[in-house]
């Protein structure tokens, strides 16, 4: 018949479906036989768990939403009635709280795991630059969300966050009203902050599944760094990586649950168990983990805008990361200096994470100036230069020939040497 | 425009430079898409800005009576603390002498008070770096290296004219619109 799919299911309903609305012949090539590079480690579980993720925020979200008030009055008192009345409320609050946190521990690992194998180069710059945009994304989501319980860490991050606006010159304080919906963080403010907090999560999804479409393009980089070459290369996604990923998400809800049901507060702070009170602002006010080294950027610089400006750059200078790095070897395994940098990094943004919980002062301050010099040189000046001057180690013919015992048995397609990009 | 067939209205392609009818309709209507969709979403934008009633402006009045010199208040308008300090003669006189000291914003003390009401200051308790309200109001709070307030938050210091002084703040601390309405009575707003 004109215009159907041919579908090769067996199943009758499978296949009639399939021939109008060829999703199930998506899924099997995309998630089925999806060829996929057979040297991967752990470090590649982190996408899946990360999808599993937002499905968990989503679906605690919406459970924690039919028993939240978004007023500034009752908002507080809605969300101990949630810990205190609602039918296993607490879980759902508790896996909620502790999944943010979650979340960013497995965007940062996955991020890192970019870093240190090249997975941003070409040709897989705009999957990179979807995933800052997502990462943009989870920090708006999951600020506007801290503010929603309406404790004191809540109301005052919340005014500290929006007025940074206030630093760009001339339109800074008609943007901060805007954002408030009146002169101060007030009831207006945490109505738009719950209407966002509910749409954002949304349009990660939506974001994400352009992230998928563009690597279902280009395919997976993997720690060799150099490209699939043939089938020898690759194995089906299912069963090998299905299982690979479900011994992950073991793992992950193992020490999800540990932070769940026994240290369910240790990653947030106390102070938002009092009310928001907006006329005492807490002696010391220190955001969310996941944004310590954001926030130890913004104050390492004496100057409000210029702080302003510089935190923001931080994440900028990740947008521009495919450009910078000039080396056309991805993985560090190959690039000695890359990879000692690569650490150097790594230690700098530790160092800023543990400076912008300390009060901004003494060694704290000259450490935090420390760390974020490193931060912007290794993106802006050594990145850059680096590439030209590294001596790299020479890249292995193929995935199989490297991985295999066997070198990867018979000869390869068509004299298929390492392509210019992969040698140095 | 190439294929004519397709497009059987436009004229002969001659090399992509003249102009045609069929272009200035297209800017035409591609301009008036824009103001359309402008149209449709500053509603949606303006109706994020507050709205009527919190405008409507609300004016507290004070009662400065019970306050005694060295003492301080804090008092609620249009949600913001405001601050209003009965100043001893030494602190009216250190704001005054600091004049002409090293001020980031630069603003005589007399500027800041009404005149012949020296021994009030009214500022709204909102420090100018990112907004926290500073300590200092109760005498046993510490006031930072100038006396009158000091923010935790990232270390600022305001002197006794509320003045930024030291630490990240670019500016000082705002004098709100206020009248007094007899001697010992404020209306602010
Ligand atoms: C990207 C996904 C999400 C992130 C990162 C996130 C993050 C957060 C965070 C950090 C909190 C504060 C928890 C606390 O301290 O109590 C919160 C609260 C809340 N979120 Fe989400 N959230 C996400 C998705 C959602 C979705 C999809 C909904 C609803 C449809 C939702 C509804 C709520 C509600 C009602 C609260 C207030 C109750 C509470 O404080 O526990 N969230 N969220
Ligand atoms: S908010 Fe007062 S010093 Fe930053």
């Amino acid at each position: 018949m004109a215009g159907l799919h041919k579908s090769e299911f067996q199943n009758p309903v499978i296949n009639w479906i399939d021939s109008r609305l060829p999703v199930f012949t998506m899924l099997q090539k995309e998630y089925g036989v999806f060829p996929t590079p057979r040297n991967f480690n752990y470090l590649w579980n982190f996408g899946a768990l990360a999808m599993i993720n937002l499905v968990i925020m989503i679906a605690t979200g919406i459970f924690l939403a039919m028993n939240y008030t978004p007023h500034a009055t009752m908002a507080f008192d809605s969300v101990e009635r949630i810990m205190r009345d609602v039918n296993y409320g607490w879980l759902l609050r508790y896996v909620h709280m502790n999944g943010a946190s979650m979340f960013f521990i497995v965007v940062y690992i996955h991020m890192f795991r970019g870093l240190y194998y090249g997975s941003y180069k070409t040709p897989r710059e705009l999957l990179w630059i979807l995933g800052v945009i997502i990462l943009l994304l989870m920090m708006a989501t999951a600020f506007m969300g801290y503010v929603l319980p309406w404790g004191q860490m809540s109301y005052w991050g919340a005014t500290v966050i929006t007025n940074l606006f206030s630093a760009f010159p001339i339109i800074g304080d008609s943007i901060v009203t805007w954002l408030w919906g009146g002169f101060s963080v007030d009831n207006p403010t945490l109505n738009r902050f719950f209407s966002l907090h509910y749409l954002l999560p949304f349009v990660l999804v939506g974001v994400v599944f352009l992230h998928i479409a563009a690597l279902h393009i280009t395919g997976s980089n993997n720690p060799l760094g150099i490209d699939v070459k043939g089938p020898q290369d690759t194995l089906p996604f299912h069963p090998y990586y299905t299982i690979k990923d479900s011994v992950g998400i073991c793992v992950y809800l193992l020490v999800f649950a540990c932070f769940v049901f026994f240290a369910p507060n240790y990653l947030g702070h106390p102070d938002n168990y009092i009310p928001a009170n907006p006329l005492v602002t807490p002696a010391h006010i220190v955001p969310e983990w996941y944004f310590l080294p954001f926030y130890a950027i913004l104050r390492s610089v004496p100057d409000k805008l210029g702080g302003v400006l510089l935190m923001f750059a931080s994440i900028g200078v990740l947008a521009l990361l495919p450009w910078l790095d000039t080396s056309p070897v991805r993985s560090a395994r190959f690039r000695p200096i890359y990879r000692i940098l690569f650490w150097v990094l790594a230690v700098a943004c530790v160092v800023l994470g543990v400076c912008g919980a300390k009060p901004a002062e003494g060694i704290w301050v000259v450490l935090s100036r420390i760390a974020t010099a490193y931060y912007f040189l290794h993106f802006l000046v050594i990145l850059p230069v680096l590439g030209k001057f590294e001596r790299t180690l020479p890249l292995p013919e193929s995935i199989s020939r490297a991985v295999l015992p066997t070198g990867g048995g018979g000869p390869l397609p068509g004299g298929a040497a390492a392509k210019p990009m992969e040698k140095a | 425009m190439a294929d004519s067939a397709a497009a059987p209205h436009a004229a002969p392609n001659t090399g992509g430079a003249e102009v045609t009818k069929r272009d200035f309709l297209k800017l035409v209507t591609a301009a008036g898409a824009a103001v359309g969709v402008g149209a449709i979403v500053w509603p949606l934008v303006d109706s994020m800005n507050p709205a009527a009633d919190v405008l409507a402006l609300s004016s507290t009045t004070v009662d400065l009576a019970p306050v005694q010199v060295g003492q301080a208040i804090t008092v609620m308008w249009r949600g913001k603390p405001v601050f209003v300090r009965h100043r001893s003669a030494e602190e009216i006189a250190k704001a005054k002498a600091d004049d002409k000291g090293r001020l980031p914003d630069p603003m005589t003390d007399a500027a800041r008070v009404k005149p012949g009401k020296e021994q009030w200051l009214i500022v709204v308790g909102i420090c100018t770096h990112l907004g926290c309200v500073p300590i200092g109001n109760r005498s046993t709070e510490v006031r930072g290296e100038y006396g009158g307030w000091f923010c935790p938050c990232h270390g600022s210091h305001y002197d006794t004219s509320g003045r930024i002084r030291l630490g990240p703040a670019p500016a000082n601390l705002a004098v709100p619109p206020y009248a007094f309405e007899g001697d010992t009575k404020i209306k602010i707003g």
